[in-house]
């Protein structure tokens, strides 16, 4: 996948970033389901959000890496730091920490895994190859006219969908309605 | 080194998405499966973005729909935990059983 | 190795967008010493002007009238004990101060000094800079929580709830100046056919679309800019948790809110965070509405001569600057105690006064010009979150909330809808 390269986006060491923001990613992930204290959770998720924002850049997507460190790493991220420490969590950490059929859980994991290993490698024939598309350099541009054009029936729901996410949070969390 | 492709992509999406049914089906505090289906989601937008080099700003779009219902499903999710915890004073899963016989 | 070195220097784009490495490492350490350096400033300024808003003096004892008195604060946070408190979560207390710093410095990635000289020019460099300004909320949650004692977690909730809250407000404030630079036309009501604008959220293409307007966005569509500028200035005010609304930080109030349990150092590291946050904050609010680097009258007054003139005014500003050390030090009290202070203040007026001579050479007063118009302005509003704190009583926190989201909001988003139809009839 050569792209072709217009002023404005250079590549640079392409090869060296992907592997240390990929490594970077894998290993927040890992942090995430391992950790006892859901603080330290949060952040590991914190970090490899941040990290894959830079793998989106790496894929020219410099709108969806935008978006994701603001909604994601600064918005939702924050909501959860605001109920972990709402909800007092000192209890459980002393607790056991994964549950009694952990190891179905595991094997189950690993069985998908090899389902997705077989899918790929059995049924990458049925599938037509795509050509790398030029990098354009007003991709935010595009994007608006997509979402606002093709997408604006989605982009309305999008809304609804967000107006009704508030008012049942709203509700669920008062202590008297 | 062969350079980098849409494979490499999907290979790590491929194993965050892994990363995260490990830890739905294995924890027990509902914080953690709660970030857990996050980084389920987060798999899938990569996913999206690394396809969208290949077949057009489709792919950006729908992953800028993701973030938002995940970011939908975040706030009323835990909005459910602490209509939760303020009854029962506890955040495990195998101990929400009201409905248990 | 020596040309991928020089070869940068011909071209007339960012290193970050060129992909010179070496420059942009060489913009980054110029980038960091000059805000580590303008926040030290900050520091003694506040002190100053505050000092002589209550009509009292301030430090005067440390440097001529307190010159060297950050520094001697400096020397007495990095020697003060390092408490931590006895429960409290170590690692996520030593990193909460990092993500601040790291959050309010990473900003500079896009800020433009000049038409050429910032770090990068992101093609997202607004969308950057307002999301990149919103980790620091992370930080302080994470101080307050980790500080395991109720007045920090009281603190860190009402401090993150506020800059949650006055970030919607700018986000609608920043998108109606977006909004502006797509259009033609000139002057502060576009009408006529001008340039074909673009709508860009690059830093420096929203201010070459002020110039292509020939009209700062202040004074676009009178007085929506206006109104649009003047909910981001009262927006940043709280974003950074400043007086008039810094409740959550007052010492009155809950002494000290999330950096209660912080000391020596650590702190520093906070204060470090805020006044660069401020800056930050202070230089998107001049690139986006007060014409970036673009001197005053940069389209009406046009030409040589006018260029000339308006070259002398780095030069006048440092000269002036150092006749009022000059004054300082005739001025001084004739006691042998105030010898080194006399001698120190007329060296200092000697470097300003060189400084300022350097200035008006030619080759200097070139390149300089749009750096300085870009400080000046940022100077501005440093001076002006100054005269806040000196001069409005603090907010309650029911009250920020209201003003937050029942005022701001409403009114960004009606700037935003008549910005829209302007934009279209027009």
């Amino acid at each position: 996948m050569q792209p072709i390269v217009q002023p404005g986006m250079q590549p640079v060491a392409t090869t060296f970033f992907f592997y240390f923001l990929s490594g970077l990613t894998l290993l927040s992930g890992v942090l995430v389901i391992t950790r006892k204290s859901p603080v330290h959770s949060a952040l590991a998720l914190i970090f490899g959000l941040l990290t894959q924002a830079g793998l989106y850049l790496m894929l020219y997507a410099p709108f969806v890496a935008g978006v994701q460190i603001i909604l994601y790493a600064g918005g939702i991220m924050v909501l959860f730091l605001f109920v972990i420490m709402l909800v007092n969590l000192e209890r459980s950490q002393k607790e056991e920490q994964f549950n009694k059929q952990w190891l179905i859980g595991l094997l189950a994991a690993i069985a998908l895994g090899a389902l997705f290993i077989i899918v790929y490698v059995k049924g990458k024939s049925f599938f037509p190859v795509g050509i790398p598309q030029p990098i354009e350099s007003n991709n935010t541009q595009q994007i608006g006219v997509m979402l606002y054009g093709q997408y604006m029936f989605a982009f309305e729901i999008a809304s609804l969908l967000l107006l009704v996410a508030i008012i049942g949070a709203v509700v669920m969390a008062k202590k008297r309605i | 080194m062969s350079p980098i492709g849409t494979v490499h992509y999907l290979v790590v999406a491929a194993a965050l998405l892994i990363l995260g049914v490990i830890g739905v089906l294995t924890r027990r505090n509902v914080v953690i499966i709660l970030m857990s289906i996050e980084l389920i989601l987060n798999a899938v937008n990569l996913n999206l973005v690394a396809f969208s080099r290949l077949w057009g700003l489709h792919g950006q779009v729908f992953a800028i729909f993701v973030i938002t219902d995940a970011a939908a499903e975040a706030a009323v999710g835990l909005g459910i935990l602490i209509a939760f915890f303020r009854n029962k004073e506890t955040v495990n899963v195998d101990e929400i059983d009201l409905l248990k016989w | 190795m020596l040309d991928y070195i020089t070869s940068y220097l011909g071209s007339n784009t960012t290193p970050g967008q060129a992909g010179n490495v070496f420059w942009a490492l060489v913009y980054i350490m110029v980038v960091f010493g000059g805000i580590s350096v303008a926040v030290m400033a900050m520091n003694w300024l506040e002190r100053k002007a505050l000092a002589h808003f209550q009509i009292r003096l301030g430090p005067m004892r440390v440097g001529p009238h307190g010159l060297l008195q950050p520094i001697a604060d400096a020397i007495k946070l990095m020697t003060k004990e390092d408490i931590i408190p006895s429960e409290a979560d170590k690692f996520v207390f030593w990193i909460a101060p990092l993500i601040i710093l790291c959050a309010s410095f990473a900003v500079y990635i896009v800020v433009p000094f000049g038409p050429t000289h910032a770090i990068t020019d992101l093609n997202i460099g607004i969308l950057f800079m307002l999301g990149v300004s919103s980790l620091s909320v992370l930080g302080v949650v994470m101080a307050g929580w980790a500080s395991n004692s109720h007045y920090p977690l009281i603190g860190a909730l009402r401090s993150s709830a506020q800059m949650v809250s006055y970030e919607v407000a700018m986000g609608m404030a920043v998108v109606s100046a977006i909004l502006m630079t797509s259009l033609h036309g000139l002057g502060a009501y576009g009408v006529g056919t001008g340039t074909s604008g673009t709508g860009t959220l690059s830093m420096i293409g929203i201010v070459q679309a002020q110039y292509e307007q020939q009209v700062w966005f202040l004074f676009k569509f009178f007085p929506l800019g206006f109104i649009a500028f003047g909910i981001f200035a009262i927006a940043m005010v709280a974003e950074t948790n400043r007086a008039p609304f810094d409740l959550p930080e007052a010492e009155s109030e809950l002494t000290a809110g999330f950096h209660t349990e912080y000391s020596g150092l650590r702190w520093s590291l906070f204060m470090l965070g805020e006044y660069a946050a401020m800056i930050a904050v202070s230089s998107i609010a001049v690139t986006l509405w007060l014409g970036g680097w673009y001197r005053p009258f940069a389209n009406a007054l046009t030409g040589d001569t006018w260029d000339l003139v308006f070259s002398l005014f780095p030069g006048f500003t440092f000269l002036a600057l150092a006749v009022i050390a000059f004054v300082g030090v005739v001025r001084m009290p004739k006691h042998p105690y105030f010898r080194v202070q006399t001698i120190g203040l007329a060296g200092f007026g000697i470097v300003l006064g060189l400084i300022g001579l350097i200035l008006f050479a030619p080759p200097v007063r070139d390149r300089i010009q749009d750096i300085f118009w870009f400080v000046a302005k940022v100077a501005g509003f440093m001076y002006l979150y100054i005269w806040y704190r000196a001069t409005f009583p603090r907010y309650r926190f029911d009250q920020l909330m209201k003003v937050g989201w029942k005022v701001l909001l409403p009114i960004g988003i009606g700037v935003l809808i008549l910005t829209a139809i302007l934009g279209v009839v027009l």
